[in-house]
C-alpha cells in the first residue's frame, strides 16, 4: 500500500537529492512558454549557454509550468546556493520581491520588469523603441495599407510594444489601420499556437498583410497562419526569420542573451534598474538569407534611420508606461 | 463604431474560422460523449488530445505521410484511452484520479520524448509540407470560383477545409446513429445508466466500456491530429491549451448528445472566432476588453445552463466501476 510512511520516505529521498551547487553558481528560472519556445526564454537560454561556454562554468536551470511555482523554484534555488538567481519574463516580480527580502545576502535579478531591492537588479527594454522599427517596416511592405499585430497576454508591457509599433507604421503612412490583439488575460496566452493560428486568419481576412508577433510560443503559431496565407509575419525576440524562409518580414530582436549574461557576470551585476533600448544594442532587427530578398533597400535604409534617430533622441517613440494611453 | 451589418467575407471568414475552431472541441466532444455514455467518466480527454497531437506532429516530421501520422495520433490517443480503460474498468479505480493521471502523463511524455528526440525542449520543428492536412484546393474549385463572390464563399467555407472538419461534422450524425438506432448504441446507454441490467442480459460490461473507451480514444487521437497537423504545423509544449476541458463543459453544456454537443462546440467556436473583431471595439463607448472575450463561453455555460436549459444529468452509472454479483 501506499503509505504516509511511503510518501514520506519517497519526499526526504527526493530532498537529499537536492542538494546545492558546490561553488556559488547562477541559477536561471525561465518563464512559461519553456525555454525552448523559439522567443523569449530562448534567447535567455542563449545567453547562459554562452556565459557558460565562455566561463567554463555551470549553471542551474528550471523551467515554470504555471505563475504558482515562481516563488517556490527561486526560494529553492536561493536557498541551495546558486548565486545570482535570474528570473526571466515579469511573471516572477511578485515572488521575486518576496524571495529576495527573505535572502538578502543573495544576488537576484529579474528581466523585463522592475522590482525594488537592494539586492535585485532588474533589467528592462524599451520593445517600443525596437516595435518603432518593425512598425515602419511594416507600413513599408504592406500593400493593403492594413497591418496586423497579435499580442500575448494582455499587460502594459505589451501594449507599450504595440504602440511603439502602431507609431512607427503611422510614421510611414499616417493612413494606415493596425489591426491589434491579445491572445489572453492568463499567462496561457504565451503557449496557445492555435489560437494564435486562429487569431491571425481573422486579421488576414480582415485585410492585414503583414502582422507582427509578441506573443513567445503563441507566436509560432501567428507566424505559421501567416506563411500558410501567403502574406508576411514579423518575428520578435529571437531571430524567427529562419522559421518560414521568406515569409518572415524580419524579427525585433531582443537581446535577452545579454541580459542574462550581464545579470550572470560578477563584473556587470549591479543592484538597480539597467533599461536596454536601441541606443544601448538591446535592440535591433534581424537580417539574414532568410529575409534579405523580402527587405528593399529603401526599407533598410528607412529601418536605419529610424534606429539612428531613436538612439539619437531625435525620435522619441512614445512610451505608455510614462506618457499614458497610446495615442496613435 | 463598427457598422452593425456584416458584409459577405467578414461572414465568410466569421463561418470558416468557427468550423476550424469547432473541429478539435467537436471531436473530443464526442470522444468524451462515448466514454461517459458508457459510465467511464473522462477528463483524460486533454491528455489524449497531447499525445495525439505530439504523435502526430513526429510521425509526420519524421516519415513526411499524412496517412501515417495520423495513423500514430489515433494509436498513440487509443494507448492511453486503454490505460485509462484498465486502471478504471479491470481494476476498478477511481475515473477521476485516473484522468488526472492521464493528463500529467501526456504532457510530460510528450515534452521529454520530443526532447529526446528533436532536442528543442519539447517543440518539434514544423511539418513538411507533404505531411500536413490542412485542406487546399478541390477539383471543382475552378468551377465555383467562376461562379462570382458567392461561388468563392461557398468554396472557402465548405471546400476549402481540411479533411478534419468534414470528418468531425460526419461524426455527429454517425454518432446520432450508432448511439439511438444500434443495437451496441442501446446497450452502450444503458451501460452507462444500469450495468447491473445489462450484465443480467447476458452482455459483457466490461467488454462494452472498453470498446466505448477506445472509441474515445480513436476521437481524441483525430482531435490531437487536427491541433498539430491543420491548424498548426508541429507540436508546442501544452499546445491544447484546456480544449480537452472545454470540451467537456461542451458535453455536460449538450447533456451527453451528439447534436446538441456539436452545436455548444459551434457556439465555443464562434466566440473564439470573432475574437479578433470584437477586441476593442467600442460598444455605447466602452472598448471590449479581453478578458470580457475571454470569459464568455463560461459565462455562456452558466447563465445558459442555469437559466435556460435546466439541470444536466450525467449518465447514472457514470463515475462507478461495476461490480459483478457473485
Amino acid at each position: 500500500m501506499f503509505s504516509a510512511r511511503t510518501a514520506l520516505g519517497l519526499m526526504l529521498g527526493l530532498m537529499i537529492g537536492m542538494s546545492g551547487p558546490a561553488m556559488a553558481e547562477p541559477g536561471i528560472v525561465y518563464s512559461v512558454g519553456g525555454k525552448f519556445d523559439a522567443s523569449f526564454n530562448e534567447g535567455a537560454w542563449r545567453g547562459a549557454e554562452q556565459w557558460a561556454m565562455e566561463t567554463g562554468e555551470s549553471y542551474g536551470e528550471f523551467e515554470i509550468d504555471g505563475i504558482a511555482q515562481s516563488e517556490q523554484a527561486l526560494r529553492s534555488f536561493a536557498r541551495r546556493g546558486y548565486d545570482p538567481v535570474v528570473a526571466i519574463g515579469f511573471l516572477h516580480a511578485d515572488a521575486l520581491a518576496k524571495v529576495a527580502a527573505e535572502f538578502p545576502q543573495t544576488r537576484f535579478a529579474i528581466v523585463d520588469m522592475v522590482v525594488e531591492a537592494p539586492n535585485v537588479m532588474s533589467i528592462v527594454f524599451r520593445e517600443h523603441e525596437g516595435s518603432y522599427i518593425t512598425g515602419v517596416m511594416a507600413a513599408m511592405a504592406s500593400e493593403s495599407g492594413v497591418i496586423g499585430f497579435v499580442g500575448g497576454m494582455d499587460i502594459p508591457l505589451i501594449r507599450r510594444f504595440e504602440c511603439g509599433y502602431r507609431q512607427g507604421a503611422a510614421s510611414q503612412d499616417a493612413d494606415i489601420e493596425v489591426i491589434a490583439t491579445m491572445t489572453g488575460a492568463s499567462p496561457a496566452a504565451w503557449s496557445d499556437p492555435v489560437r494564435g493560428a486562429e487569431i491571425t486568419r481573422g486579421q488576414i481576412s480582415e485585410g492585414a498583410d503583414v502582422i507582427m508577433q509578441a506573443a513567445g510560443g503563441t507566436g509560432i503559431g501567428v507566424l505559421q497562419a501567416a506563411a500558410d496565407a501567403g502574406i508576411l509575419g514579423i518575428g520578435t525576440d529571437s531571430n524567427q526569420n529562419g522559421l518560414h524562409p521568406g515569409q518572415v518580414l524580419t524579427s525585433m530582436l531582443k537581446r535577452v542573451d545579454v541580459a542574462v549574461q550581464e545579470a550572470f557576470d560578477e563584473k556587470t551585476w549591479s543592484a538597480g534598474v539597467v533599461s536596454l533600448g536601441v541606443a544601448e544594442g538591446g535592440l535591433s532587427i534581424a537580417m539574414d538569407d532568410n529575409n534579405a530578398a523580402l527587405v528593399s533597400p529603401a526599407m533598410k535604409a528607412a529601418a536605419d534611420e529610424a534606429a539612428r534617430s531613436i538612439a539619437a533622441g531625435e525620435i522619441v517613440v512614445h512610451d505608455t508606461y510614462v506618457d499614458g494611453d497610446c495615442p496613435f | 463604431m463598427g457598422d452593425f451589418i456584416p458584409d459577405l467575407s467578414t461572414v465568410v471568414a466569421l463561418t470558416d474560422g468557427t468550423l476550424r475552431g469547432a473541429t478539435p472541441l467537436l471531436l473530443a466532444c464526442l470522444a468524451g460523449l462515448y466514454s461517459e455514455r458508457s459510465g467511464v467518466f473522462d477528463i483524460g480527454l486533454e491528455g489524449k488530445i497531447l499525445i495525439a497531437a505530439f504523435a502526430g506532429a513526429t510521425v509526420g516530421i519524421l516519415t513526411g505521410s499524412a496517412l501515417i501520422a495520423v495513423l500514430a495520433a489515433i494509436a498513440a490517443s487509443t494507448l492511453f484511452a486503454l490505460i485509462h480503460g484498465v486502471a478504471c474498468i479491470t481494476f476498478r479505480g477511481n475515473q477521476i484520479v485516473s484522468g488526472v493521471a492521464i493528463n500529467f502523463l501526456a504532457l510530460g511524455l510528450a515534452a521529454v520524448a520530443g526532447n529526446a528526440i528533436f532536442s528543442m525542449g519539447g517543440r518539434t520543428p514544423q511539418l513538411p509540407a507533404s505531411a500536413r492536412l490542412n485542406g487546399g484546393d478541390s477539383w471543382f474549385t475552378p468551377m465555383l470560383e467562376g461562379m462570382g463572390r458567392y461561388g468563392q464563399a461557398v468554396e472557402d467555407i465548405a471546400f476549402d477545409q481540411s479533411i478534419f472538419v468534414y470528418i468531425a461534422f460526419a461524426a455527429v450524425p454517425f454518432t446520432w446513429w450508432v448511439l439511438y438506432r444500434t443495437r451496441f448504441g442501446m446497450r452502450l446507454r444503458a451501460v452507462g445508466e444500469n450495468p447491473a441490467a445489462v450484465d443480467t442480459a447476458g452482455i459483457s460490461v466490461t467488454g462494452l466500456r472498453y470498446r466505448a473507451v477506445i472509441c474515445a480514444g480513436v476521437l481524441c487521437g483525430l482531435s490531437g491530429a487536427t491541433l498539430s497537423m491543420a491548424l498548426n504545423s508541429g507540436y508546442i509544449n501544452n499546445m491544447g491549451a484546456g480544449r480537452g476541458f472545454i470540451a467537456l463543459a461542451a458535453l455536460i453544456f449538450a447533456k451527453w448528445r451528439p447534436v446538441q454537443a456539436m452545436f455548444a462546440c459551434l457556439l465555443f467556436a464562434f466566440l473564439n472566432a470573432s475574437e479578433s473583431r470584437l477586441q476593442g471595439t467600442e460598444v455605447l463607448g466602452f472598448e471590449i476588453p479581453v478578458q470580457l472575450v475571454q470569459a464568455m463561453p463560461y459565462l455562456l455555460v452558466v447563465i445558459l445552463l442555469a437559466g435556460f436549459i435546466g439541470q444536466a444529468r450525467a449518465p447514472k452509472a457514470g463515475g462507478v466501476p461495476y461490480v459483478k454479483e457473485r
